[in-house]
């Protein structure tokens, strides 16, 4: 899933005071399960702007909803005729529903108050984990399912660096080694040829060396 | 000036190798390199020059092996991966050998996050092996990395690093074999503490063969003292510096520590002379260059060979 972090309040104070009357939209998908843009955070981010007008003797009219999906028009729909009473749109979508909202309603101004992080797992309450980069090319069956791009930080696809101690990583040592993991992995799966492998330099033009991605499937259209 | 490689007509003749490092300063001043080359001249046989490292910026590697090329010293031109992408290291490949620089020592670097700008997009384009493999196919094949033909290929004696006292242990060893493969000719290690643990790695090495595929030299750094045995130790990832090591340094007062540490230093070069497939040093005296010359003496090391 994607994963997102509620900006600071008074960042989000600042971003919305030229409005008076604003549409706080959480999303039910992703950001819901990460604690960060669901429908309970909606409510929590609602009463706190409220409360801090109240202190500030501003005027803020709210009113809340959230979608299933803030990046799939059938589910944006639902705010057509709603958005147009409002000034702005406090979206605590990721990014990527933010654009989608923005796209469908360009004359209301979108405002984000989620910072989107990346891709990842729900480790354990309260715990989330980067372990996809979107690179293109995925190679996992290649390094015991554990992807050498989003959990090494060096991204070395021959790894690990003289860093590695202990299993942890040394630039972050609370984590384990990425690596450590890939050759214990394929120790225990008997896949030792796979580390003898050089692996050549990896194709980005996948990722994020052409700009915009897209994806194109005529038999869904 | 010099044509080829100074370290590998040393190696190839079947000399002990002796290199040095030099760090480049924090500043356009070019007095700096060219005092520390002048200072190793004549007692080693080339100087590896530091890119970046940890992370600092400084004085560009290229332009400090350039100075010292023209003191008539041979130097060993680091690059890491972490700055710049697969167009900017090959272009300063091919810009290194047209400057006369004849070896190259293939990093990924250390991460940024260590160094003084944090805050920079960590490249890591390609990763060390990579970068092996991509000088190697450079200078053989006469090729860029998707196969472009050059007009010249580079010149370069390629180097890489191995660090036996990193994780998991068994894999040091497996890790080394893919540079060898993808196109290393020398290895310059980890600082050397743990005689015990380097002399495992090396028997594992030359289960394999490795020594006699590739010549390995041995990195020393001398301690200053205690405290920075201890610091060292405890602090820096991937170092592995015995108990017994530092009880040593402290053992003696403060004033006689750094006597201490180049007697260690000194000490342990014997001891690596002796290991079947170790054919060099590599001194990394960090800000105390001066004091090479005085340990390559003692150890008997000098005259270089011409």
């Amino acid at each position: 899933m994607i994963t997102a972090e509620r900006k600071p309040l008074d960042e989000i104070i600042t971003m919305i005071s030229p409005y008076k009357k604003l549409l706080i939209v959480g999303c039910g998908s992703c950001v819901a399960e990460c604690a960060s843009g669901g429908e309970k955070e909606v409510g929590l981010l609602g009463s706190a702007l409220r409360m801090d007008a109240r202190l500030t003797t501003r005027e803020l009219e709210t009113r809340e909803i959230t979608l299933e999906r803030q990046c799939v028009y059938e589910f944006i729909d639902q705010l057509t005729g709603l958005i147009d009473q409002y000034e702005a749109v406090l979206s605590l979508g990721c990014g990527a529903g933010v654009q989608a909202v923005a796209e469908v309603f360009p004359r209301t101004p979108i405002l984000p108050a989620l910072n989107t992080l990346f891709l990842g797992q729900t480790k354990e309450a309260g715990l989330w984990l980067e372990n996809c980069r979107g690179c293109g090319d995925c190679r996992l069956h290649l390094f015991a399912a554990v992807c050498p791009i989003s959990r090494c930080a060096k991204q070395l696809f021959n790894g690990p660096c003289g860093g590695s101690q202990g299993g942890h990583c040394e630039v972050h040592p609370e984590v384990p080694c990425a690596w450590d993991l890939v050759v214990t992995g394929l120790e225990t799966q008997g896949r030792l040829d796979l580390l003898e492998t050089v692996y050549p330099p990896a194709d980005w033009s996948k990722k994020q060396g052409v700009g915009f991605r897209r994806i194109v499937r005529e038999d869904q259209q | 000036m010099r044509r080829e490689s100074q370290l590998k007509k040393v190696l190839t003749a079947g000399h002990f190798a002796v290199t040095a490092e030099c760090g480049p300063p924090k500043g356009a001043d070019p007095e700096s390199v060219i005092k520390k080359g002048r200072l190793l001249k004549g007692s080693v046989d080339s100087v590896n020059v530091t890119d970046n490292q940890t992370g600092v910026v400084r004085l560009c590697s290229l332009a400090a092996c350039a100075l010292l090329k023209q003191e008539g010293l041979d130097p060993v031109l680091q690059m890491v991966t972490r700055d710049r992408n697969r167009i900017a290291l090959q272009s300063d490949i091919l810009g290194a050998s047209a400057l006369g620089i004849r070896n190259i020592l293939c990093l990924s670097g250390d991460h940024q996050s260590f160094g003084n700008q944090p805050q920079s997009l960590g490249v890591f384009d390609l990763d060390s092996i990579q970068l092996i493999s991509t000088v190697h196919q450079m200078r053989d094949d006469s090729q860029i990395l998707g196969g472009e033909a050059l007009s010249q290929g580079p010149d370069l004696f390629i180097g890489a690093a191995a660090n036996p006292f990193a994780d998991p242990f068994f894999y040091r060893v497996i890790r080394m074999a893919k540079k060898v493969r993808a196109g290393a000719e020398f290895i310059q290690t980890q600082c050397i503490y743990n005689l015990d643990r380097f002399k495992e790695w090396m028997s594992q090495v030359r289960d394999r063969g490795l020594h006699d595929q590739v010549y390995i030299l041995g990195g020393l750094t001398p301690l200053k003292s205690a405290k920075m045995a201890e610091y060292m130790g405890s602090q820096v990832a991937g170092m592995d510096i015995p108990e017994k090591l530092v009880a040593r340094m402290k053992g003696v007062p403060p004033k006689e520590q750094r006597r201490e540490g180049l007697k260690i230093c000194v000490e342990t070069i014997q001891a690596l002379r002796e290991i079947e497939g170790v054919k060099g040093i590599h001194l990394m005296a960090i800000e105390w260059e001066e004091v090479v010359p005085e340990i390559v003496k003692e150890a008997g090391l000098l005259p270089r060979p011409n």
